[in-house]
């Protein structure tokens, strides 16, 4: 992509093809573990046993399970790995619609995450991402700009459906004086 | 924890016990490590007060969603399965913050295909503000023997949007 697109038609034609489109489907760096989980909830201090307890994971859930509000955490990349030669970014697709419009700032206005099947130590989950809709421009307090809402959509090793993140985000020129 | 919460024992209008949590720099950085967020403005003082002009490092997003789960399942028990969660960020939770959840129950249905839900109105506060907005839907076990957590496929609605 070039960089320093402006607002224009072609712009606005780009974005719509992307509506709909799975983009960067992405495998997770690592299989589901233990280990995170337990991190994360003494983070939280979440004494729910469901995680803590085998006993009480095999009865509700059949084996342990993660918890839901951790979904994301299964694709998000390595802060390094080898030979890798720049940053990945989780939501790819929202840089790319601020570098198309030409849009330097931006903001998350609104996050949704709807839960499927629990996720499990050993799956692996595999992520991409979907345009659903890029507003005409508007004008906030923070500036003018687009709307858009952009899914992530998470899968199991199977294909089985695990969870959707839906991000609202505008991004935006701050107005001069 | 409490024991497992019913549908029946709900109604709306009921309000969530008080979570009070006092906020430290470890609190952040744990938290924003332990939900795989590398970015500065969650660990390095200098680049969140001279880079994003923040007045310190501040909570992310995943690690506040893995609070409210939190608070809600200290809340249900662990019969309890989230269906969907959806956030308004309105401002950041800084170390020295005492965070203050709270909420109530919006609404009690059950679903074309016998699931019970429970509608949440949540947020966290702090100094009496309200720094996030949180919807939840929450499945509950409409009986002693039901299990949220076995339904799949067509019998697992999380949606909102399912509801209608």
């Amino acid at each position: 992509m070039t960089a320093g697109h402006t607002d224009t038609e072609a712009a606005v034609q780009t974005a719509e093809s992307w509506i709909g489109e799975h983009r960067y489907e992405v495998v997770g760096d690592f299989d589901v573990e233990r280990g995170y989980v337990l991190t994360s909830l003494a983070s939280v201090e979440n004494g729910n046993p469901l995680y803590w307890d085998d006993e009480v994971a095999d009865e509700l859930t059949g084996g342990p399970t993660a918890p839901p509000s951790m979904l994301s955490v299964w694709f998000r990349p390595h802060h390094w790995a080898p030979g890798r030669t720049e940053q990945l970014l989780p939501l790819q697709v929202h840089f790319d619609l601020k570098e198309l419009f030409g849009l330097p700032e931006a903001v998350m206005t609104d996050n949704t995450v709807t839960f499927g099947d629990p996720v499990r130590p050993g799956d692996r989950i595999t992520s991409r991402q979907v345009l659903r809709s890029v507003s005409a421009p508007k004008t906030t307090k923070l500036g003018t700009g687009r709307f858009w809402v952009i899914d992530v959509e998470y899968l199991r090793q199977d294909g089985a459906w695990m969870g959707t993140e839906s991000y609202t985000g505008f991004g935006y020129k701050r107005e001069t004086p | 924890m409490t024991a497992d919460l019913q549908l029946a024992d709900v109604s709306p209008g009921d309000v969530l016990p008080e979570l009070r949590h006092d906020v430290t720099a470890t609190t952040v950085v744990l938290g924003a490590l332990a939900s795989r967020d590398w970015r500065p403005m969650h660990h390095d003082h200098d680049f969140a007060v001279n880079r994003n002009g923040t007045r310190d490092i501040f909570i992310n997003t995943p690690n506040l969603a893995a609070w409210f789960e939190r608070y809600i399942t200290d809340w249900t028990g662990p019969r309890a399965r989230l269906g969907q969660v959806r956030f308004r960020m309105k401002d950041s939770i800084f170390p020295g913050d005492t965070m203050v959840f709270g909420g109530q129950v919006e609404d009690v249905t059950t679903d074309t295909v016998g699931c019970g839900w429970a509608t949440l109105e949540l947020h966290v506060s702090v100094d009496g503000r309200v720094v996030n907005e949180c919807r939840a839907r929450v499945a509950l076990p409409t009986t002693a023997d039901d299990n949220p957590w076995a339904r799949t496929g067509a019998t697992w609605n999380p949606s909102a949007e399912d509801a209608t």
